[in-house]
């Protein structure tokens, strides 16, 4: 159980302006700028919760992860963070053994020396049982399809490669959080999709609390069913991810090749046909009255539908605008 | 300490997988405190003493500061490099591990090509501890040995302030390189030698002298008092300062994260 | 590549250019500047004081006068960052191990000038916000600490002159840590051994006249001893007369070769490099 209550942080940044009579003013008297990086964030995620935290950069996502991961401390006054009962930058030792990081640009493991090597160490920094540090590789190893990898070098190991092996010194000491900092970042389709796989198994099967930032809406759409949206270090959204695109509706545009028969003329209330020609039409449809999946079922009742499309109605999109409805 | 050989055996590892790089940084420590040694002889050849000491006694100090800063360099390198720890982000990964911050630090980084400049101290003692004059009895070897762990100590604790100041700006460290580099090329010599003041500042402020003049006095018997022989212990007090700035420092980064 | 350029003209301005970009980018760095400052002033007076107590030990086996050392030695603080041998440009070497080089390749320009400007240029920039305060306080500094003036009028020209070649050849001779690199993809090890036999016989680590002479006569012919020795004991006219000019014309035949011979080993690497695929 997380929760956090009125977290505010602010940082302190010297001012500096240019030239030399600045310099030495400056060296006498710093003038420093306030910044709001949280201002006032609150939320509570339950145990087995996935959560996507998204926001645009700068916006205090891995301030707020810093601050549940207990490298920072947020400003003292008011606010409470409690994670499983501890406080994690007052507990930090005994909190972080709870919890696995991913830092999606940064690597843990040892560049020259083969993974298994890195997860050994990883063992003894956390003090796992030997029994229970066997179970946890063989699981994971055979989840994450490493084995064959894991007396390589990382240095050898392609991008893809390394993000699971990443992923897995991570859940060594099967933590019961799993902090995800951008963890496809720069991963191909085939890699992507793995680890997206991987994440959703290990929630499943143990429960993991899994809290994800990311910029990709695809790895947001794959996994979570909720989404936190953080600008300019307030919350400004806490709701599941359909429930944003209902509120977002509006027309979508789906496309359809269809074998055989013309298209009806007469179509379900809500449904346009705005393009026909010969085995591909295109159509309207306002999601006020008829839901997009409801509307893909009725067009196919029509019609032999063997390939279709929807357009507007992605993540991606829907993230857009919602920046803009937040002017962010 | 399990944890501690843990690292120093995958340091190990990793180092050699770059064998040549590994011999030729090696060499280059071994030629540059060799170079280094040749100054100090062409030096005492022309004077033949300097303040009065020979230069068998002279390379007995050489020796001593020699050692013990290649060990404490080669163990506390990860805090001689700290700047870019913090600066790569791999401080926030120390910080979620469930160990002491300052044991993960050090395991961070071991610098083995250093055994380059340890061996040219070896060396040094191969041949100033028979020819120093000194008459060796178990409380001088004893005395020698303070000197270099203590020393070691130190330097360590110079290494320490240096990744503390790290926390807070990683401009203008250069100044630090005073003591640690200053601290090995001027600890070459009896601190003496440069003075009173110079010895006094060596003595409550960076306490180098402990750990090399007093104790050396006691060695070559011109010591006023038998406890100088102690000195290189009370030099153990200089890590209390070196461990509170570090906590101030590990405060500062929690409270700005950077 | 000559053929790309319009003129020589224009081929030497673009290097022009690039000296003035990374020199006044140089001078941004303040804080480290000041540090430096510090730094080389308290080792001067650290060294200085050494010498005092082996003056005290035996005046006579000096083999220069005691102002002339502690001049020599406070020059040595102030153009620290001119002369040393281990100032190098980072990103050079890793561009040369990490294959980067490719990008440098396909500029319309000397790769070696190139370097060396880049080189130039930092020296300048760094040596140009310390020398000054380190020469004002080492000058405040009694006597026999203290720095004193140029010996005469012949001695600070002389100075001067020695000093811009010295400086052309220190940067020619760091310019073979990139060539060494090249060839030994081992960056570290290089600049250390590179390091240690240049400041030695240069007479960083101890001036060349405490040498055992007949090695300091050998070293005066070297182009170690081109670098910072000539113009600091011209200063303070421990070499005078007709040696200046001597020494001047030995500096220039050294620059000379030094350039000559990094261009030929450059263009050798370079074609490894472009044969390995590098």
């Amino acid at each position: 159980m997380i929760e956090l209550h009125h977290i505010s942080k602010t940082f302190r940044v010297a001012r500096r302006n240019a030239g030399m009579r600045e310099a030495v003013k400056a060296f006498f008297r710093r003038e420093y700028t306030e910044i709001r990086a949280l201002d006032d964030v609150s939320f509570t995620i339950g145990d087995g919760e996935m959560v996507g935290y998204i926001g645009p950069n700068g916006a205090g996502k891995s301030s707020t992860i810093k601050i549940m991961s207990g490298i920072l401390h947020p400003d003292m006054d008011k606010g409470t963070c409690v994670i499983d009962g501890l406080v994690p930058w007052k507990n930090r030792k005994e909190h972080v053994r709870h919890i696995g990081v991913v830092f999606g640009q940064r690597s843990q493991l040892w560049w020259d020396v083969p993974v298994l090597d890195s997860y050994e160490l990883i063992r003894d920094i956390y003090q796992i049982d030997k029994p229970v540090y066997r179970r946890n590789l063989e699981e994971l190893t055979e989840c994450l399809q490493i084995g064959e990898i894991l007396r390589t070098p990382v240095r050898q190991l392609s991008l893809g490669q390394r993000m699971r092996c990443e992923i897995g010194a991570s859940l060594l000491h099967d933590p019961k959080i799993l902090f995800l900092d951008e963890p496809t970042i720069g991963l191909d389709a085939v890699s992507k999709i793995a680890v997206r796989d991987f994440i959703r198994r290990r929630n499943r099967e143990h429960g993991t609390t899994v809290i994800l930032t990311t910029h990709d809406m695809q790895d947001i759409e794959a996994l979570t069913e909720r989404i936190l949206l953080i600008g300019k270090g307030r919350i400004l959204l806490d709701g599941s991810l359909s429930e944003l695109k209902s509120r977002h509706s509006g027309v979508r545009k789906i496309t359809v090749s269809h074998s055989g028969s013309d298209v009806p003329e007469k179509l379900p209330a809500g449904i346009v046909c705005t393009e026909n020609q010969p085995g591909q039409a295109s159509f309207a449809v306002d999601t006020a009255a008829v839901g997009v999946s409801e509307a893909i079922g009725m067009l196919s009742g029509l019609l032999e539908i063997t390939d279709l499309s929807v357009a507007g109605a992605t993540a991606e999109e829907l993230v857009v605008s919602l920046y803009e409805e937040f002017a962010i | 300490m399990k944890l501690y050989l843990h690292y120093l055996s995958i340091h190990l590892r990793a180092q050699m997988q770059y064998k040549t790089s590994f011999l030729l940084t090696v060499l280059g420590q071994f030629v540059g405190s060799f170079t280094f040694l040749l100054s100090i002889l062409f030096l005492m050849n022309r004077f033949h003493t300097i303040r009065g000491f020979t230069t068998a006694q002279v390379l007995l100090c050489f020796g001593v500061v020699l050692m013990a800063f290649s060990i404490a360099e080669c163990f506390f390198r990860g805090f001689d490099s700290f700047a870019g720890t913090i600066s790569g982000g791999q401080f926030d990964r120390i910080l979620v591990r469930p160990r002491s911050e300052v044991l993960l630090t050090l395991c961070s980084k071991a610098e083995l090509s250093r055994i380059g400049r340890f061996a040219q101290a070896a060396l040094v003692f191969a041949y100033a501890i028979p020819s120093s004059g000194v008459h060796w009895t178990w409380d001088k070897i004893l005395t020698l040995i303070f000197m270099v762990v203590s020393g070691v100590a130190l330097f360590s604790g110079l290494f320490v302030i240096y990744a503390a100041i790290c926390f807070f700006t990683t401009e203008g460290l250069e100044f630090m390189n005073i003591f640690t580099d200053g601290g090995r090329e001027f600890g070459s010599y009896p601190i003496a030698v440069y003075g009173e003041r110079v010895l006094k500042f060596f003595t409550f402020v960076v306490p180098l002298a402990l750990v090399q003049y007093y104790p050396f006095l006691y060695l070559v018997d011109q010591a006023e008092h038998r406890w100088y022989a102690l000195t290189p212990l009370a030099a153990w007090l200089f890590l209390i300062p070196c461990a509170i700035l570090w906590k101030v420092g590990l405060r500062h980064y929690k409270s700005t994260g950077s | 590549m000559n053929a790309v350029n319009a003129s020589p003209v224009s081929g030497i301005r673009k290097y022009a250019t690039y000296f003035r970009i990374r020199f006044t980018s140089g001078l941004q760095y303040r804080a480290a500047a000041a540090a430096g400052v510090a730094t080389q002033f308290a080792w001067g007076f650290l060294t200085v004081l050494l010498y005092k107590a082996f003056w005290e030990a035996d005046p006579a086996s000096f083999p220069m006068g005691i102002a002339q050392v502690t001049s020599y030695l406070w020059l040595r603080q102030a153009f620290l960052a001119m002369f040393n041998s281990w100032t190098v440009d980072n990103t050079i070497l890793s561009d040369i191990t990490g294959g980067n080089i490719a990008y440098e390749l396909i500029r319309p320009m000397n790769l070696y000038a190139l370097w060396y400007t880049k080189n130039i240029s930092m020296r300048a920039a760094n040596v140009t916000l310390r020398f000054l305060p380190v020469l004002i306080v080492a000058s405040l500094v009694p006597a026999p600490y203290g720095m004193g003036l140029p010996a005469d009028v012949p001695a600070a020209l002389g100075f001067v002159l020695t000093m811009i070649l010295g400086a052309l050849v220190t940067c020619a001779m760091v310019m073979f840590i990139y060539i060494f690199t090249f060839f030994t993809m081992q960056p570290m090890g290089v600049r250390m051994v590179f390091n240690a036999v240049t400041e030695f016989c240069s007479g960083d680590l101890v001036p060349l006249p405490f040498f055992p002479p007949a090695l300091a006569a050998f070293l005066e012919y070297t182009p170690f001893a081109s670098m910072a020795n000539v113009p600091f004991r011209i200063y303070s006219g421990h070499i005078a007369g007709w040696d200046i000019l001597r020494c001047a014309g030995l500096q220039l035949f050294w620059l000379a070769v030094l350039v000559f011979l990094g261009c030929l080993m450059m263009k050798k690497a370079l074609k490894r490099a472009v044969i390995q695929g590098g």
